[in-house]
């Protein structure tokens, strides 16, 4: 198995949690690494308390029954890490994607994935998972989910 | 370090196991949920500590007797009214930055806790403001202040203090613990005792 196949693998399991996404998109594979018949896959969770990590780590050793998983709980991943088709993902399904970090500190700007308005307010800080904010369109006047930027 | 580690997670554990209380019985939707989710993300940052010092969070989290822990007194006061929960979580977040912060450089992990951390924060500071004026809040403060102290070290005491806006007095050290631990211990560890040996999750 080359890396190139892991990785294509890897693209086909969905975030347990927020299905319209694969674990590549997310951003939280760190590594891949193969060599002679060893497959060894770092991962690095999204938020700590995150119940789906284990889900996660389980679904790698269904897909890839040759890899090692290794979780790895570093700071390497931010929001940043999710890939631009991954956000274009979260958008189309109605789930408002984290902007970049810098950007988003500084503009605190929340655009509706329905009708991009950023004439939104904030219902909520917390919602169904940790990774997620409610927030309401005054635009359109629809409630959305918000992922946090971290 | 491990024991500035251990009393960190030791906190964040049984913040987090008081915070779950409020589930289902917070005053308002938003912050059954808010509290959920706090709690959800500091039981997590608790394990993910608990695994930089063994192998098995659960040993470090379940089978020490309740002396053993290392948590600051502010945590494991069972606050049933709201002003002192909300005075609560306002002290700890504030103690909590500068104490995280302060580990950051040393510890990774202390970095990626953080960055969830800053959503705490937010809804901490949401709350101050809103309360900050009203006398049961202040008396609320006030009362928690010593306990509050204890959470942070020593060199870190002033700092803690500028932020609060409350002069600095004798603290609530961690290494003693209230009443209020070994009943919270009995209802935490209350699985994990009676399962039977090799049981799996």
């Amino acid at each position: 198995m080359t890396a190139e196949q892991v990785w294509a693998a890897l693209d086909e399991i969905p975030d347990p949690e927020i299905p319209v996404i694969s674990l590549v998109d997310l951003g939280i594979i760190r590594s891949v690494d193969v060599s002679n018949d060893h497959v060894q896959v770092e991962l690095t969770p999204t938020f700590l308390g995150c119940p789906a990590l284990e889900t996660m780590v389980r679904a790698i050793e269904e897909k890839v029954p040759e890899a090692r998983v290794e979780v790895v709980n570093d700071d390497s991943w931010s929001t940043d890490k999710i890939t631009a088709a991954g956000r274009e993902k979260l958008r189309a399904a109605g789930f408002a994607p984290p902007a970049p970090r810098l950007i988003q500190l500084q503009s605190q700007v929340h655009k509706c994935p329905y009708c991009g308005s950023t004439d939104t307010t904030l219902e909520n800080l917390f919602g169904p998972t940790p990774c997620r904010s409610l927030r309401y369109c005054n635009g359109c006047r629809q409630p959305f989910e918000q992922f946090k930027t971290i | 370090m491990n024991e500035l580690l251990l009393g960190l997670a030791d906190d964040e554990l049984v913040i987090g196991w008081r915070d779950s209380e409020w589930t289902g019985i917070a005053p308002v939707l938003e912050e059954d949920v808010a509290f959920s989710s706090i709690a959800q993300n500091e039981i997590g940052h608790a394990r993910a500590v608990y695994q930089l010092l063994a192998d098995d969070a659960d040993v470090l989290a379940f089978d020490r007797s309740p002396e053993a822990y290392r948590c600051a007194p502010l945590v494991e006061l069972r606050l049933l009214d709201w002003a002192h929960t909300i005075a609560r979580r306002w002290l700890y977040e504030v103690a909590d930055e500068i104490r995280i912060t302060a580990l950051m450089e040393d510890v990774p992990l202390a970095a990626k806790i953080n960055r969830e951390e800053a959503y705490h924060r937010m809804h901490a500071e949401m709350w101050h403001d809103r309360l900050r004026d009203e006398q049961r809040f202040r008396e609320a403060v006030q009362e928690l202040w010593p306990y509050a102290l204890g959470v942070v070290e020593s060199d870190q005491r002033a700092e803690l203090s500028a932020r609060v806006g409350l002069d600095e007095v004798a603290p609530v050290e961690r290494g003693a613990h209230t009443d209020e631990l070994a009943e919270l211990w009995e209802e935490m560890t209350m699985v994990r005792r009676s399962a039977p040996a090799g049981a799996q999750w």
